[in-house]
């Protein structure tokens, strides 16, 4: 690791503290919000020359109210009214620990759209700038800064505060935080090649605050289990492509490159998940990960498990996506014909969108009943319909195969 | 989702609109590109120079032919771009719809391809 990359790391792991200690003293989140941005930047210019201070979290604290305070001084003067800051109460004496998970909440307000809490959360919480954000997402800065303004004026609008909600509303607001997590994890997984490679940041992110949120969060079964789906899966993300950028199936990647690091911490993360709390999706879906994680080759896959566990996850998140991996499922144990009648309860399904993903799965599936021209068909309609490049590539192969065997 | 949204005109047709039909499909459109600035839904966007100004180029057996005019002869021409990102494609629909060249010809919402994929 670089000085720079352990300078990123401190400053990212400081961001919610100094952000949480200043809207305690201030109040006014966006006002804050802005001026740890601009200490966050400070610190990365200064820190490499003039070293690391001694308390660096004081530094930040101090860089960032002398920013708020010119500001809101600016504002005084602009508006000609009372100074929102001098109203403030005290603030009481809140444990760093307890604002993190408070700014995770706000930042993933119900108010917001999903892209917004994305980028509020990997800016407020996460002390990533605007600039690295737009990257990950392939917009201008420009567009990225009005994204994130505006998602900070909504959350004032909707009378967000900073403080943790009781319960069983913060039960409530964990789940969309978790799924604004699993989202940034999936961001950075799906990227492939090319342009795009600085992606995979968002995974190390995602891992990195869903083990902050499980800190703080130990008992909850669902937190552990997110975590647990992320190493599982990303302990695949050298196998998953090849060096050209094309996809390699589940079924055809070299295990040896899955990181078994991340395999056995998610396993056991799962394991002790599923046998003390509440048994929840996120915990489902990492145990059927676990599961591949564990054969040593595509053949030893224990199928039997997989099935009945997706027939559990059916039961609690009813959704086709869910269904199509059933589907996969049940044609490896019961052969390809379940599967695909299973399938033609998902025809015409309006959740699905017309997307491509239900073509491919009948494609596989008739590829495996060995019919033929059937499979070619489903192949081809997927890949007109896939908006991706590398699923009509797959897609696209997997038909000329077919057509030439 | 990242879409296109490419506008069309017929430019016999808006030689024969009057000024304030010109004007209107001009401010309507400014209006609706401050809108998604502000929004932050606008990626990208520009207007085209006149279908005249085209040039197009075919390589064939590795020799360049570069000829003045478009690829395709039609009536319509492409005359600008913009370049979405929309939380659904019913809110990029309401965009296309609300788009003025709509009203005299049309405009095409196309999805972007994305360098991202699932392996399955």
């Amino acid at each position: 690791m670089t000085t720079e990359d352990r300078h990123q790391d401190l400053l990212r792991e400081l961001a919610p503290q100094v952000l949480g200690a200043l809207v305690h003293r201030y109040g006014r989140f966006d006002a804050c919000e802005d001026a740890v941005q601009e200490a966050l930047l400070a610190a990365a210019t200064q820190w490499p020359q003039a070293g690391v201070p001694d308390n660096p979290r004081a530094w930040l604290v101090t860089v960032a109210s002398r920013r708020l305070t010119d500001e809101l001084r600016r504002e005084h003067a602009r508006r000609r009214r009372e100074d929102a800051a001098a109203a403030q109460p005290a603030p009481a004496p809140v444990s760093d620990r307890d604002d993190t998970l408070a700014l995770l909440v706000l930042c993933c307000h119900p108010a917001l759209s999903p892209a917004s809490q994305i980028a509020l959360t990997l800016r407020a919480v996460g002390g990533l700038s605007t600039a690295q954000i737009a990257r990950a997402f392939l917009v201008p800065e420009a567009t990225m800064a009005q994204r994130i303004s505006r998602a900070k004026q909504s959350i004032k609008a909707a009378g967000a505060t900073f403080a943790i909600p009781p319960e069983p509303e913060l039960a409530e607001r964990l789940r969309v935080v978790l799924h604004v997590l699993y989202l940034i994890f999936n961001e950075g997984y799906s990227a492939t090649a090319g342009p795009h490679l600085q992606r995979p940041d968002l995974v190390r992110e995602a891992i990195r605050l869903t083990r902050a949120v499980l800190a703080l969060r130990h008992d909850d079964g669902e937190v552990a289990g997110l975590l647990a789906l992320m190493l599982l899966t990303d302990a695949r993300r050298a196998a998953r492509t090849r060096p050209d950028g094309a996809l390699v199936p589940l079924a055809e990647q070299d295990r040896s490159l899955w990181r078994q690091d991340e395999i056995d911490e998610g396993t056991a993360l799962v394991t002790d998940a599923l046998a003390q709390a509440p048994v929840g999706p996120y915990q489902v879906q990492a145990a059927i990960a676990a599961i591949h994680a564990e054969a040593r080759r595509a053949q030893d896959t224990d199928w039997q498990q997989i099935l009945a566990l997706y027939q559990l996850l059916e039961g609690m998140a009813r959704n086709p996506v869910v269904t199509l991996n059933h589907a996969v499922a049940l044609a490896m144990v019961q052969g390809p014909h379940a599967g695909l009648d299973l399938l033609a309860t998902l025809d015409g399904d309006p959740r699905l969108g017309g997307s491509h993903r239900l073509d491919a799965v009948r494609a596989h599936l008739l590829e495996m009943a060995g019919d033929r021209d059937a499979a070619v068909e489903a192949y081809r309609a997927a890949a007109r319909r896939t908006t991706s490049l590398p699923e009509k590539r797959h897609l696209e192969g997997r038909a000329a195969r077919l057509v030439s065997a | 989702m990242k879409y296109m949204l490419l506008i069309y005109q017929n430019p016999a047709n808006w030689e024969a609109l009057s000024e304030g039909e010109r004007d209107a499909v001009m401010n309507d459109a400014t209006a609706i590109v401050n809108e998604l600035t502000e929004s932050g839904e606008l990626i990208a966007g520009d207007g085209l120079a006149d279908s005249s100004q085209t040039k197009t180029v075919r390589v064939r057996d590795g020799v360049p032919a570069i000829t003045d005019g478009p690829f395709i002869e039609a009536k319509e021409h492409l005359v600008g771009y913009c370049l979405l990102e929309c939380e659904t494609l019913e809110r990029a629909t309401e965009i296309a719809v609300r788009w003025p060249d709509a009203r005299h010809w049309a405009v095409e919402l196309r999805p972007l391809m994305i360098a991202s994929g699932e392996e399955m």
